[in-house]
């Protein structure tokens, strides 16, 4: 009988690695077709994000900087979208700027969704997409001069001087907040580091969760004022904010998947060590 | 319209498939695929730059008179020069100007907002009054002084010193393993993003 266990675990450590990914498949995709809706609570920081959302006197402009791309969409477009509708609902002006190139389709997709589609919300008046910049650090900081002068122009050519919502705009203490949604490099560390500290101004976050862990440090700090890290914490800003999207969605998946990694982990462990013994042996 | 769509999903999905192949083996589906991608991706890159970068920030403002801009123009195509054995070394000077800002701009930024608030944040009380945030205090001032500990090469790891940086590397390994957690999730996440699609725009399969 033992031999016989041992022979299994064998098997198992030489398992072939497509077994694996078969598994995951269905742990990923089955949920999504049947949804369970495991319950989830909201976390500390992803609360923060929205009380200091929440917090703002209605009216007030928004900085909103959609710095990630369509790889780190599943991340962090529900997040965009779920920033965007509690700034719509709240009735706060979104300036919207992009430090990355591929971030301004996306951006600009996420207003058409959401600001235009659900809240008939008006461009130039209620929000603006200012477009993409190439300077990353610099342009962080020449915003801190004149957003004004370092935007001439928004994503559709229009003069930014000649737009409503700018009208007051000049740099960073004429806006009551900044977001920023973060996929990488420039990101939510050089905006703490450029910005935060040198202009004093509020900064909230949602970034993916490979980036989440080092940005802990900031919020323990209070130069962030508020984390969503990856799909959970797009998830529980979902819940918050009150519409289902691909966070909450993606949530039964992430949890399945995370079990089936568990177990594959702990049946790995198991034939590693009961068969350390015997190859001593041998 | 509705067309355009959805050859586009289709088109899309089959490019996801064709990448997922490479779960499997090596094909030469998912190397056409890898192909395509870095192709569209240079000449959306090469077209972005010309249309968002150089017109709006140099080439428009110049034909407009504002002359100054020749500078950057000039140390702009002073970079070119790497492609020539002779004058490669003139890209030196485009590249000094480039280093040099962005390290001034990094150092302040470092020093203000990393070095000092971090220090400052790990100053904190042992007791509080509430359990448990003083042993969440408490924790993090002996992960932050052990951590540093292990990083302190100048005096060799026995004793007490080495004690504590055995404990260092403890704190080292939970904070990795935390790391490796989000990674994981953010990798499953992205998985679930493209299965998602496959799923619902492609096969309707998800209400």
């Amino acid at each position: 009988m033992k031999d016989r266990i041992l022979k299994i675990l064998e098997s198992l450590e030489k398992l072939d690695r497509r077994i694996i990914f078969i598994f995951i498949a269905g742990a990923v995709a089955l949920p999504l077709i049947f949804p369970m809706n495991i319950d989830f609570s909201v976390t500390p920081p992803v609360q923060s994000f929205y009380d200091s959302i929440q917090s703002l006197p209605e009216g007030a402009k928004v900085l909103l900087s959609c710095d990630y791309d369509p790889g780190s969409m599943p991340e962090l477009w529900p997040m965009n979208l779920a920033a965007m509708r509690q700034l719509c609902q709240k009735n706060l002006k979104i300036i919207s700027i992009q430090l990355w190139a591929t971030g301004s389709p996306l951006a600009e997709a996420a207003f058409n969704q959401v600001a235009v589609g659900e809240f008939n919300k008006e461009y130039g008046v209620d929000f603006v997409n200012l477009g993409f910049k190439e300077g990353r650090e610099v342009v962080m900081v020449s915003l801190g001069n004149n957003i004004p002068s370092t935007f001439p122009t928004d994503y559709h050519g229009n003069k930014v001087e000649d737009l409503p919502i700018m009208e007051g705009v000049k740099n960073y203490d004429d806006l009551a907040m900044i977001i920023n949604i973060s996929g990488g490099l420039p990101g939510t560390k050089e905006w703490i580091l450029q910005v935060v500290t040198r202009f004093h101004i509020k900064l909230a976050s949602g970034c993916t969760a490979v980036s989440a862990p080092e940005f802990y440090p900031y919020l323990q700090s209070g130069q962030l004022s508020g984390l969503l890290g990856g799909m959970k914490g797009a998830a529980e800003y979902e819940k918050l904010v009150g519409k289902i999207g691909l966070g909450r969605r993606g949530m039964d998946s992430q949890s399945i998947s995370h079990l089936v990694i568990f177990v594959f982990i702990l049946i790995g462990n198991i034939a590693y060590f009961s068969t350390r013994k015997k190859k001593k042996r041998e | 319209m509705a067309s355009a769509g959805l050859i586009g999903t289709w088109l899309a999905a089959g490019l996801t498939l064709c990448i997922f192949s490479f779960l499997y083996r090596d094909n030469p589906f998912y190397k056409f695929a890898e192909h395509l991608y870095v192709g569209v991706s240079a000449g959306y890159w090469a077209c972005l730059e010309y249309h968002n970068v150089f017109r709006p920030n140099l080439w428009d403002p110049l034909v407009r008179g504002d002359l100054i801009l020749l500078i950057p123009f000039a140390l702009g195509l002073l970079l070119f020069s790497r492609f020539t054995n002779k004058l490669f070394w003139l890209s030196r000077w485009a590249m000094a100007l480039i280093i040099g800002i962005f390290a001034g701009i990094a150092i302040i930024g470092y020093g203000t907002g990393d070095l000092i608030l971090q220090i400052h944040a790990n100053l904190l009380p042992l007791w509080t009054g509430n359990w448990l945030e003083s042993m969440n205090n408490f924790l993090l001032t002996i992960g932050v002084i052990t951590g540093l500990i292990y990083f302190f090469f100048s005096k060799e790891h026995k004793g007490a010193v080495g004690s504590g940086a055995r404990i260092g590397i403890w704190f080292l390994m939970i904070s990795f393993g935390a790391s490796f957690g989000y990674t994981v999730m953010s990798r499953m996440s992205l998985l679930i993003g493209r299965v998602y699609f496959l799923l619902g725009e492609w096969l309707h399969l998800i209400q």
